[in-house]
């Protein structure tokens, strides 16, 4: 038992930071430290540089293009990624759909796939909820009928993310009616050009447009797109919301926002003073960093005992996802608080780059102002999203607890 | 990084673990806890034979140079075990406070014998007025012919009735709450001049009020540098905090075994308990608030050894923070959970929840780190 990291570590993490330093754009670095709206090309053009370097996948294991890094490095890339400012890579090709594919999926599927994700050549969302099917997901009633080679998928998906920049969406589809509802379920990949798909925006409680409704009508999707086999997808599901939980503890991310939190409350005027000299403020800062330390150490516990079992992520992910999502709504909640009453204002268009506020007011707003109130508001989603709270406590309860 | 135990930490746990099923069972426990002396001279004798005692000793003073990561697993199963030995205060506080600051003749005079059990030792740090300030200090040590004279007031010396030396903060200059003029001795329990006030805690232990009338020792008394003793309170006191939170940890652990326990055999309604959501989700926010503390005690103990003051305490008042409020959280819940049967006497969980609140209220509560711990942020 060693908390400290070793000279190669180190080391390890010194030339993380060199590359990122040197290659991270400027204008996208600038978006990410002042929370502006960030592009598809943006998001694009940072994982074509990374896999220019070897690193456009650090965690795939090497034989699928990956940098096989062990869960240490990962955290230490993670860390420096977030504090750099750099962008976060698109989790659902990555982080999720891809262990599928490296699990599940046939070679044919994986050598085409898997190179598109990591080039950055294709944008993957993620087909899963229903109007009817949130919490109880397997109850989702798209329809995959096989007709030939072909199936024909007609149904509606929802809470979709960034489904408008997709390439492609893997979906979970009703393939079978016998048995319980998890064992008609088949996991099929669906190209987002196909005739019959249409995409309508839903707009946040932030006015952002993130999410979307994504139509099926009849769409034909050719039967080798199925991944594994039919009717098991719910397997293939689970697996991935193991590794989509994890991905939700979001430590690095989080510490970047703790630093920022404080920049805030140390510029933040309270009765003449910074905010940070407040103690009753600074108190409920020290809470949330405590609950972040913590977690970062459970996180690693969790993540080397995998790695010490052959990377099977069990039941014990849902409690980074529960303090994971807290924590991030909890930081956000505060960088709104030391706002104060400046947070009130509504500017949307302070979220473009080239927005310059009125010389005669621009004194006093800041320019990380803006963004805070409605980054508040979207992370509500936090502990919604890829299973709530409430699911993570009964998968507790029945998987660790045994209850 | 490395987030693995050492064959030797599993082997030293399971004996313990062993030592417990068999000879500190519950009843036993709670005999223990009423009897005059307050714990189990045998155990003490057997931790001895174990290495226990001599656990975090450097070798040339016949220890067995252990790290805190050591300390820490014999914490979590004192913790786990209810153990009333006084080995907070004797081995890791006032021990670590000798290996870290004592002359080499007071190291060599006193470690191996604490090693050995043959003596025990207590720390008079804190006083009435100063809550958990160990630099509140009216006690005054004044030089007399070849020594000094000891006198003031120490409250709730923890294990003292036990002790048979006294390690004594002492004032020889500055105001009542400077930090400069703080010195430190180490008093024999026979000493002329020395009464205890002595009561059982409520968790089972003894602890005294020590009054100091006029207490002459020897100039080779004094630890430390005269007017320095501040600091090596405080880090043998951040030693103490780590222990704490790896003993609070233990009993969590404990705690939310034996409450699982009960929800999968107490039934109502026709079901076992553990069928109902709203017990469901409690019982899992137990385990969030365990493991997490879990991950704090770690921090807490890799970092007690650090010589760095500000970063210890960082450490370590984070830790007690944390863990103070993950513990009153499962206490309070585990009471709830196993219904009137958490309110007994004779069931253990009323003993762990007692025993865990009084952790909180010793050697700082979570007002008093979260302060210290908040006052560091930057």
């Amino acid at each position: 038992m060693d908390l400290k990291y070793t000279p190669q570590e180190d080391a390890f993490r010194g030339t993380v930071r060199a590359f990122l330093e040197a290659e991270l754009p400027t204008d996208i670095r600038a978006k990410m430290r002042l929370g502006k709206r960030l592009r598809k090309e943006d998001l694009t053009r940072w994982q074509t540089i990374l896999h220019r370097h070897g690193w456009g996948a650090v965690m795939w294991p090497e034989r699928f293009g990956g940098s096989g890094w062990n869960i240490i490095q990962q955290h230490i890339f993670e860390e420096e990624r977030a504090d750099v400012g750099a962008p976060p890579q698109n989790a659902f090709s990555l982080k999720m759909l891809a262990p599928v594919l490296m699990t599940f999926a046939n070679s044919a599927q994986q050598q085409y796939f898997l190179p598109r994700i990591i080039s950055g050549e294709d944008w993957w969302c993620q087909g899963y909820s229903e109007p009817g099917s949130g919490s109880d997901l397997a109850s989702l009633r798209t329809a995959a009928m096989r007709r030939g080679d072909h199936y024909i998928v007609n149904g509606q998906k929802t809470w979709n993310t960034l489904g408008q920049y997709a390439d492609w969406i893997f979906c979970l589809v009703r393939t079978g009616s016998e048995g319980r509802p998890q064992q008609g379920i088949s996991f099929l990949l669906i190209d987002m050009k196909s005739p019959g798909i249409t995409v309508r925006p839903i707009t946040m409680l932030d006015g952002e447009h993130e999410i979307n409704e994504i139509w099926f009508e009849n769409v034909q999707v050719p039967a080798q797109n199925l991944v594994g086999e039919e009717n098991k997808g719910w397997t293939y599901a689970k697996f991935l919301l193991t590794h989509e939980r994890t991905n939700n503890a979001g430590i690095g991310s989080c510490k970047r926002a703790l630093k920022k939190l404080k920049e805030i409350a140390a510029e933040q005027m309270a009765g003449g003073r910074p905010l940070m000299e407040d103690a009753r403020f600074r108190d409920r800062i020290a809470q949330v960093e405590l609950e972040l330390m913590a977690l970062e150490v459970t996180n690693l516990r969790v993540l080397s005992a995998a790695a010490n079992e052959q990377n099977t992520l069990g039941p014990e992910v849902s409690v980074l996802k529960i303090k994971g999502s807290e924590i991030q709504q909890q930081l956000a909640e505060l960088q709104m608080q030391a706002l104060g009453p400046d947070a009130l204002p509504y500017l949307r268009e302070a979220l473009e780059m080239d927005w310059v506020a009125d010389p005669k007011f621009s004194e006093h707003y800041r320019t990380y102002a803006p963004p805070l109130s409605g980054h508040y508001f979207n992370l509500r989603k936090t502990t919604i999203y890829a299973g709530s709270t409430e699911i993570q406590k009964n998968i507790i309860s029945q998987l660790i607890l045994g209850l | 990084m490395d987030f693995s135990y050492s064959p030797e930490q599993i082997a030293l746990q399971d004996t313990l673990q062993r030592f417990i099923d068999r000879d500190y069972v519950f009843d036993r426990r709670r005999e223990l806890a009423g009897s005059a002396l307050g714990y189990s001279a045998a155990a003490w004798t057997l931790y001895a034979d174990l290495g226990l005692l001599s656990l975090p000793f450097q070798e040339e003073f016949g220890g067995l140079g252990g790290n805190a990561i050591d300390i820490m697993l014999v914490m979590q199963l004192i913790g786990r075990g209810l153990l009333l030995e006084p080995y907070l205060s004797t081995i890791v506080i006032c021990g670590g406070l000798i290996q870290d600051a004592a002359s080499e003749a007071v190291k060599r005079a006193l470690l191996r014998r604490i090693g050995a059990g043959e003596i025990k030792l207590a720390l008079a740090g804190y006083e009435g007025s100063g809550r958990y300030d160990l630099s509140r200090v009216d006690c005054s040590a004044t030089r007399s012919a070849g020594g000094w004279r000891l006198s003031g007031r120490k409250t709730v010396v923890l294990d003292a009735p036990s002790a048979d030396y006294f390690l004594v903060s002492a004032r020889t200059g500055g105001e009542a709450d400077e930090a400069q003029g703080i010195s430190l001795f180490l008093v024999e329990r026979g000493s002329v001049g020395l009464t205890l006030f002595s009561y059982p805690t409520q968790s089972g232990g003894r602890a005294a009020d020590v009054c100091l009338e006029e207490v002459t020792v020897g100039a080779d008394a004094l630890i430390g540098a005269d007017g320095e003793g501040l600091a090596i309170i405080e880090r043998a006191v951040d030693k103490g905090i780590a222990a704490l939170c790896a003993e609070a940890v233990g009993i969590i652990a404990a705690l939310n075994e034996a409450t699982l326990n009960y929800l999968k055999t107490r039934k109502q309604f026709g079901v076992p308990i553990g069928k109902f959501q709203a017990l469901q989700h409690r019982m899992a926010d137990m385990l969030i608030a365990a493991e997490q503390a879990r991950s704090m005690a770690v921090i807490a103990a890799v970092h007690a050894d650090s010589e760095n003051p500000a970063e210890r305490r960082r450490a370590v008042s984070g830790a007690k923070a944390y863990i103070g409020q993950a513990a009153r959280l499962v206490g309070q819940q585990a009471v709830q959970l196993h219904g009137a049967m958490g309110v007994v006497d004779e069931v253990i969980v009323s003993h762990y929840f007692k025993r865990l609140t009084m952790i909180d209220l010793s050697l700082g509560n979570v007002d008093f780190h979260l302060a210290r711990f908040s006052d560091t942020l930057r």
